[in-house]
């Protein structure tokens, strides 16, 4: 039976770079996936959108920790994932959309972010051809961007391997391992490992595996859907976010949508459902391209000519306030949650890879207590956040 | 202009000229042709560059499944061989990414359609439609759909004869013929709505299959029984050039010279030596194009023997044990290397040859385009499937499968099913279509030399047998009267020379001895399908056989049955000893094989220059690489590298790709195939929002 430091469940957004934070720091570190290679779950279905405006502090500070990750990547290691700075652009058709986004761009700028809210006009060069009537103007945050989420988790797992992390693929954890209240390793379908420190990382599976060790977690997938076009001259550069929500008596309503134009000139898009769909169903639907197409064309008109090659659907594991849930538990020694990223595990990887490989050495800063405070599974979920 | 005038079959229809230009160049083309046929018209095989590596572009699969043949047509990226001229259309190449037009103007939309249908059929090939006819009979309401312009499927590009029976599958008669006795028949079911140009694109999880009609109307159909009749697709190959404009499939071709009535080509070159390969062959001789060679990688052609004979007698020069090394040329295929094989498949050193030609054609085999009747098996559908989506076989085993799947599918549905052929019956029918020939056996030649009486030059057990059921005489049986045993003359009853059995041989490879006359110089009729042109008593043709030509005779005389309108029966006189052995007339004399300078070949093809995916350019290097380093999975491998990511979504290279994982010695359950997700085809965005089109209400 081998033993690890660390046993890290899932090979995905967050799994991998944790692997990777942990391997640096000579932490011997074993991730198990039941899927065939890295990144197959949900992170090849985020569309690759990495900002660090948001509006809690500790999902900000991870973020901008992401960010400098992902820009620096190709520089410090050659690998090209495909970063792109383009920035985010939240535009505002309604009063009460600008009066929220002008509230918002103030909120963040006070915790230091670059963003500002800008003036139909400056919408309007941002966004090439975006339909005038009712714009009102919009945030845009010139630091944020956008990666390939299987891009750059290739470079993560690779990074990762060279520094002594192992991976187990086609395996599939099955028990966690205890003695008492103290974590000793898992047990799959196919061996066992031992380790003092389980990381539970999988995404839209995160609940069945706090189950493992009897915790419940108020992590429930809802999912998305998503698809990309065939490549055009580059022409748009931010991530283009529509909060507005839309009616639609025969495909159904949908809250907000977003799309951007990727480093090799393909438009991918993403549509927020309204009610959202609760479960763990991939499968793609027949009403997504209908719904999100209206929707784009009537923001952008030049898109009705852009073709579409692909959709997918994927999960979003969420919480009851829209933060992540990281950090121990208060029954079990060992067991760490990294789960609950609604949607935002590919951003926020890299920055809480770090602070969990921290947490398993103790040797979490003040900064990092801080954080861990915000995301705690003890703490209020009340307060929602205001965009997510 | 390169288009095709005259043709021993296929009429030349009235083409209205109009004027377009191309990057600038004023040019005259066909109007309702698509513009990549209108584009080869011109001369012109490039239509843009790839962004990646700057590679020239063109037609490839020329039916809209891959966009290698992007061009900008006022100013909109287009794929060519979809969009039909119309007059002064401005047609540029497209170099590198396209660019989106800036057309801000607001879209008027309107609510796209959504249907309910009882049984939808995706492909109205002679699958497709032979299952419409018997479900439709029964009044099983039927939408039927299919992407092309007409009915038929392929064979609508088949200017030959069809093998099996005259009873079940209209055996003798052209595949173009077939295709409009199949469709008529179910055009006349008021309970079969047929859609042309109308595209399956994508099976939801919802019960909803998504299809554009006329390219860009998008519509949701929700069936309760579909029947995946979707046909197959050309394989590919990998090798030094594979990607150059004039390197393309067989099928494609078809497309090009059947349909549009284009030349695309002036010397071709083709490889491989299954039926695909060898029709191809006939059919560019047929058109006018010189067929250079063709290659085998096996130690014989794969195609029926009687197909191979009709381009052996033109002296196309067949070489089995033969592989293509590389298509050679900057820009444009300029020539072709080919090698010899031995037995473990490896080069011998020398056997390196290349000839020069304009076009390759890759007719390597068939794969079932299946993704649709998988899809709605895992989301639940009543779901079927026919023809050679189901398995690989000749167009007369799909009119079978075709009719076995309506049955199964009557019975689903609680129909009565004792009226219906029976399904034992049909399922041995449809085996022996479905079956391998066995190889050829030698000529059998009769010692008669009396009367007048058929020659069979029909050496390989085939399952075909028309010429038994149109002798009037009926003096024509197979062995045992099965239909896959060779032909023989019972002779217990006088040949009235009528000529029929040479008329309607889908192999052309009957002809009638007629010693009445002349004992010494007995009358000898053949088959000719390689002119319009009535040949005139007196003309000269040569005659050959087996071994070879025998020497140009004078034409007694010519006629045309009106059964068989397309095959000219020409008559000569041959001295005796010759005369049972010729087996065809034809024009030209047999050439020597043209051997070329070798001068473009390395011997160590180098595998950074070998495509895989054409639609991102991955090399042949770069997917080695990671397989040796571990990758296993498909879905990581087209994260890495983008193969299969592109517009195609892997048709063409997936199944590359598992042929290299088993030159690597991968086994197969070591492998996770790639996840299928919608769209099959691209289409554009404002489709599903129904933007409604200019000048349409």
């Amino acid at each position: 039976m081998s033993s690890y430091d660390v046993i890290i469940i899932g090979a995905g957004s967050v799994g991998t770079p944790t692997a990777m934070a942990l391997a640096r720091a000579g932490v011997k570190t074993l991730v198990i996936d039941k899927l065939a290679s890295v990144a197959q779950g949900d992170n090849k279905h985020a569309i690759g959108g990495i900002r660090a405006t948001h509006s809690h502090k500790s999902k900000i500070h991870v973020c901008q920790r992401s960010i400098e990750i992902f820009s620096s990547w190709e520089e410090k290691f050659g690998d090209d994932i495909y970063w792109m700075s383009g920035g985010y652009s939240f535009v505002a058709r309604t009063p009460e959309h600008e009066l929220l986004l002008r509230e918002t761009a103030a909120l963040q700028k006070s915790y230091g972010l670059n963003i500002d809210f800008v003036d139909a006009e400056k919408i309007k060069d941002l966004i090439p051809g975006i339909n005038a009537h009712g714009l009102r103007g919009g945030t845009f945050s010139p630091e944020d961007g956008n990666a390939s989420p299987l891009r750059s988790l290739h470079a993560f797992y690779d990074n990762s391997i060279e520094n002594g992390a192992e991976y187990q693929f086609k395996e599939k954890v099955t028990e966690i391992l205890m003695d008492c209240h103290r974590v000793v390793g898992v047990k799959t379908n196919k061996d066992e490992y031992l380790a003092p420190y389980v990381i539970n990382a999988a995404g839209g599976h995160a609940k069945e595996v706090a189950q493992m060790v009897g915790i419940d977690v108020p992590v429930e997938p809802d999912s998305h859907e998503a698809g990309i076009t065939e490549p055009v001259k580059y022409f748009l550069k931010p991530m283009v976010v529509d909060i507005q929500p839309a009616t639609d008596p025969i495909f159904g309503n949908s809250k907000n949508y977003y799309f951007y134009q990727n480093k090799f000139g393909r438009i991918i898009f993403c549509l927020t459902p309204s009610p959202s769909i609760k479960g763990t169903n991939r499968e793609e639907t027949s009403s997504f391209l209908p719904q999100i197409s209206k929707r784009m064309i009537d923001l952008m008109p030049r898109l009705a000519n852009i073709k579409v090659r692909r959709q997918w659907r994927g999960l979003y594991p969420m919480t009851p306030d829209g933060n992540a849930i990281i950090g121990p538990v208060r029954e079990i020694e060992g067991y760490i949650n990294a789960i609950g990223m609604c949607g935002q595990g590919f951003m926020l990887g890299p920055g809480l890879g770090e602070v969990l490989s921290r947490l398993v050495q103790e040797k979490t800063s003040n900064e990092d207590k801080e954080l861990l405070e915000e995301f705690s599974l003890y703490r209020d979920f009340g307060s929602v956040e205001k965009l997510k | 202009m390169n288009s095709i005038n005259e043709h021993p079959i296929l009429p030349i229809p009235q083409r209205k000229q109009v004027d377009f230009t191309f990057n600038g160049t004023p040019l005259k083309g066909y109007e309702g042709i698509v513009i990549s046929s209108n584009l080869f018209l011109n001369g012109i095989k490039i239509f843009g560059h790839h962004h990646k590596d700057k590679s020239p572009q063109g037609i490839f699969c020329a039916m809209g499944q891959c966009s290698q043949c992007t061009v900008l047509v006022n100013g909109q990226p287009m794929k060519s061989c979809m969009i039909p001229l119309k007059p002064d259309m401005k047609i540029d190449s497209c170099e590198g990414y396209p660019e989106l037009p800036a057309d801000d103007s607001p879209k008027e939309l309107e609510e796209i359609q959504i249907k309910e249908v009882n049984t939808l059929i995706i492909g109205a090939g002679p699958s497709g439609l032979s299952a419409a006819k018997t479900l439709g009979e029964k009044g099983v309401e039927i939408l039927l759909i299919d992407d092309k312009d007409r009915t038929g499927g392929k064979l609508v590009l088949q200017t030959h004869k069809f093998f099996g029976s005259q009873q079940d599958v209209y055996a003798g008669k052209r595949g173009i013929d077939i295709a409009e006795i199949l469709g008529n028949q179910v055009r006349e079911l008021s309970s079969v709505t047929l859609w042309l140009n109308t595209t399956a694109v994508g099976i939801f999880s919802d019960g909803f299959v998504g299809v554009t009609k006329d390219h860009d109307q998008y519509i949701l159909i929700k069936p309760k029984h579909l029947l995946v009749a979707t046909g197959a697709r050309e394989k590919s190959l990998i090798f030094p050039g594979n990607t150059l404009p004039g390197v393309y499939g067989a099928g494609a071709f078809q497309t090009l010279v059947n349909r549009d009535l284009i030349k695309p080509a002036k010397k071709v070159f083709i490889v491989g030596g299954g039926n695909v390969g060898l029709i191809a062959g006939y059919h560019a001789i047929q058109a006018g194009i010189e067929v250079v060679g063709l290659i085998e990688a096996l130690p014989r052609c794969g195609g029926y023997s009687v197909h191979e004979e009709k381009l052996r007698r033109l002296g196309v020069p067949i070489l089995t044990r033969h592989t293509i090394i590389s298509a050679n040329g900057n820009d444009e295929v300029n020539s072709v290397t080919i090698g010899k094989i031995d037995d473990n498949w490896k080069l011998i050193e020398g056997t390196q040859r290349t000839f020069s030609c304009d076009t390759i054609l890759i007719a390597v085999g068939l794969n079932s385009v299946d993704e649709f009747y998988h899809k709605a098996k895992q989301y639940g559908y009543n779901v079927w499937i026919c023809g050679d989506a189901q398995e690989i076989a000749e167009a007369s085993a799909a009119i079978f499968t075709g009719r076995i799947e309506a049955i199964k599918m009557l019975n689903f549905m609680g129909m009565d099913i004792s009226t219906c052929d029976d399904l034992v019956v049909l399922e041995q029918k449809a085996a022996i279509m479905k079956a391998h020939p066995a190889a050829p056996t030698q000529f059998a030649c009769s010692d008669l030399e009396e009367d007048v009486f058929p020659i069979f030059h029909c050496t390989q057990e085939i399952p075909c047998n028309p010429c038994t059921t149109v002798c009037p005489q009926e003096q024509i049986h197979t062995v045992n009267d099965l239909i896959n045993q060779l032909p023989y003359f019972q002779g217990s009853k006088d040949c009235i020379g009528c000529g029929n059995c040479v008329a309607v041989c889908p192999g052309l490879a009957i002809t009638l001895v007629d010693y009445r006359r002349d004992v010494k110089n007995p009358h000898v009729t053949f088959p000719l399908e390689l002119t319009e042109n009535k040949i005139e008593r007196g003309s000269k043709v040569i005659v050959t056989s087996e071994e070879g030509d025998i020497g140009t005779y004078v034409v007694l005389f010519s006629r045309i049955l009106k059964q068989y309108p397309k095959t000219q029966l020409i008559t000569v006189q041959l001295p005796s000893n010759l005369a049972k052995h010729a087996t065809a007339v034809k024009f030209e004399p047999e050439k020597d094989i043209k051997i070329e300078e070798i001068d473009q070949y390395s011997s160590e093809p180098l595998d950074d220059d070998i495509i895989v995916c054409r639609c991102e350019r991955v090399t042949s290097a770069e997917v080695r690489k990671w397989i040796r380093k571990g990758v296993r999975d498909v879905n990581e491998l087209k994260g890495i590298t983008k193969l299969g990511m592109g517009a195609c979504q892997g048709k063409t290279c997936l199944p590359i790709l598992m042929r290299i994982f088993r030159e690597e010695g991968i086994p197969e359950e070591d492998i996770t195939g790639n996840t299928m997700r919608p769209l099959a085809m691209e289409v554009p965005l404002g489709s599903f929002a129904g933007v409604k089109k200019e000048g349409k209400k």
